[in-house]
């Protein structure tokens, strides 16, 4: 138990549907892991794909976007934007050799508390399958993310 | 070196194609400032130094060094550390020493691929199979090549960096209008812009400086310029051309727009944004104009290659800076 492996995830959560949903999971005692750690946005629609990425590079193993469902957008239709962008965001993860499904997109309406801890509770263990992300972050002397000295891998003559 | 009294000017290329430097002589007659208001000490492409006589200079001697390339070697470290003790200002100069450039998307790629594609695919006659060595015994003594590293670094993830002046290469007008501004500040007629700004480059985009006809934007496919019939004055992503205007920097003029062809992103990222790759898919998948996630993604399938168009020139200085393949090479065979 204690040397298993327990991911990052960073959520975002809509403040009109799924971080209310989470509040209900809360209020109604209904448990999820806690590898996940809550973010909240006004709408899925305010989800630049620049938050995964940052999650991705300083340490998170997973991301998870939530939204209101499609028709249901507080702002007309933001989460169909946050669905294109998410579809697009899955196809250039994979060309940098990251898994797609560290990325998830959810809908949960607030009434959806039980949905969402079950759609948690399943991304962790799917996380935690994939095993840890580890994306380097070391730092250079200006305190700006890099890589260290060069590889140490030599070629030599076949 | 001589010690005639001006300030001294440098260049250097690190991994680089060389653009910079016949970018900086296009400035026509303005070159001859260069030559009246400062003395060139170094500058391999133009006159004959040694990296010893750099190594001799005093550190802080050299005013102005205008850095182009990027870090793939340790030749190319060992001259950005040594450029930087020995400058006052140095600038990171054209898309490769800001943010990789062109070269930097071998960080797609890990190291042992990029050295059989180079020595060991079909079109190489290399029949013995020879790989370079760091270090080889010869008769004479040891012979020593500069090592490889893994990734490619922008010249801020090595040294300090004054400046940063994008363009692959920076348009010659921009060119000669940073140079005439250090000129006035030699003189005393100018002062210098905060240091790590952005110079010889706007703050918008490109789209701002594009005289293309813009609507609101409903793309129900992605087409490549090459098997399109382009409108010639129809914004291009709106024709469903990847167009990389939206997130660009602009100062170029929106030039390649102009003469038919999509921005490809060399300025860079505009101000304020971390991620040029991230804001530009924001700006690429809102505009899609459907609900469904099978059309949403029939009509991405037209985007071929999502992260080399998104990171044409800025993979290294982007968010995550290389893929996985890149930073792992022994999970792919490497060693």
């Amino acid at each position: 138990m204690t040397d298993q492996f327990e991911p990052v995830i960073i959520g975002f959560t809509c403040n009109w549907c799924s971080y209310r949903a989470a509040d209900l999971a809360g209020t109604a005692r209904v448990k999820y892991p806690p590898n996940v750690r809550l973010i909240r946005l006004m709408c899925s629609g305010r989800l630049d794909p620049t938050f995964v990425l940052k999650a991705l590079s300083s340490g998170a193993d997973g991301v998870m976007i939530t939204g209101c469902h499609p028709g249901e957008c507080h702002y007309l239709e933001q989460n169909y934007k946050a669905l294109r962008r998410y579809l697009l965001l899955r196809r250039t993860l994979k060309q940098m050799g990251i898994e797609p499904e560290r990325v998830k997109l959810v809908w949960a309406s607030a009434a959806e508390g039980v949905h969402l801890a079950k759609e948690i509770t399943t991304l962790v263990e799917e996380i935690r399958a994939l095993g840890p992300l580890q994306w380097p972050t070391s730092i250079t002397g200006n305190g700006k993310k890099a890589f260290l000295e060069g590889s140490s891998v030599k070629e030599a003559v076949a | 070196m001589s010690t005639n009294g001006k300030p001294k000017f440098a260049m250097y290329w690190g991994s680089s194609c060389g653009g910079c430097e016949i970018a900086v002589l296009n400035i026509h007659e303005k070159i001859l400032d260069v030559d009246a208001n400062f003395d060139v000490v170094f500058w391999p492409v133009a006159m004959d130094a040694k990296y010893k006589d750099v190594e001799a200079m005093e550190d802080g001697s050299i005013l102005l060094t205008l850095f182009n390339g990027g870090i793939r070697t340790e030749e190319n470290e060992h001259l950005a550390k040594l450029l930087r003790s020995k400058s006052k200002i140095l600038v990171a100069f054209g898309s490769c020493a800001q943010e990789g450039g062109i070269p930097g998307l071998a960080n797609f790629s890990n190291q042992r691929d990029l050295f059989t594609t180079v020595y060991d695919s079909p079109s190489t006659d290399n029949p013995e199979g020879i790989r370079p060595m760091y270090d080889y015994e010869a008769p004479e003594g040891t012979i020593h090549i500069p090592e490889f590293f893994h990734t490619l670094r922008p010249l801020d993830q090595v040294v300090d960096v004054d400046y940063y002046m994008p363009g692959c290469p920076p348009e010659s007008h921009q060119i000669a209008a940073v140079i005439d501004l250090v000129i006035q500040v030699i003189n005393g007629e100018a002062e210098l812009p905060p240091k790590g700004a952005v110079i010889g480059a706007g703050v918008s985009t490109v789209c701002d400086e594009c005289p293309r006809t813009r609507h609101e934007k409903h793309i129900t496919s992605f087409t490549r310029i090459q098997s399109a019939v382009i409108d010639p004055d129809l914004c291009l992503l709106e024709q469903g051309i990847l167009c990389n205007g939206p997130a660009t920097r602009n100062g170029c003029g929106a030039v390649c727009p102009q003469a038919g062809a999509q921005c490809i992103g060399c300025y860079g990222p505009a101000a304020d944004v971390a991620d040029y790759g991230a804001r530009m898919l924001t700006a690429v998948a809102s505009v899609i104009d459907s609900q469904d996630p099978d059309e949403i993604e029939s009509i991405l399938d037209g985007i071929v290659d999502p992260a080399g168009s998104f990171y044409r020139f800025g993979l290294p200085h982007s968010m995550l800076q290389a893929s996985k393949d890149a930073w792992k090479p022994s999970e792919n065979g490497g060693e």
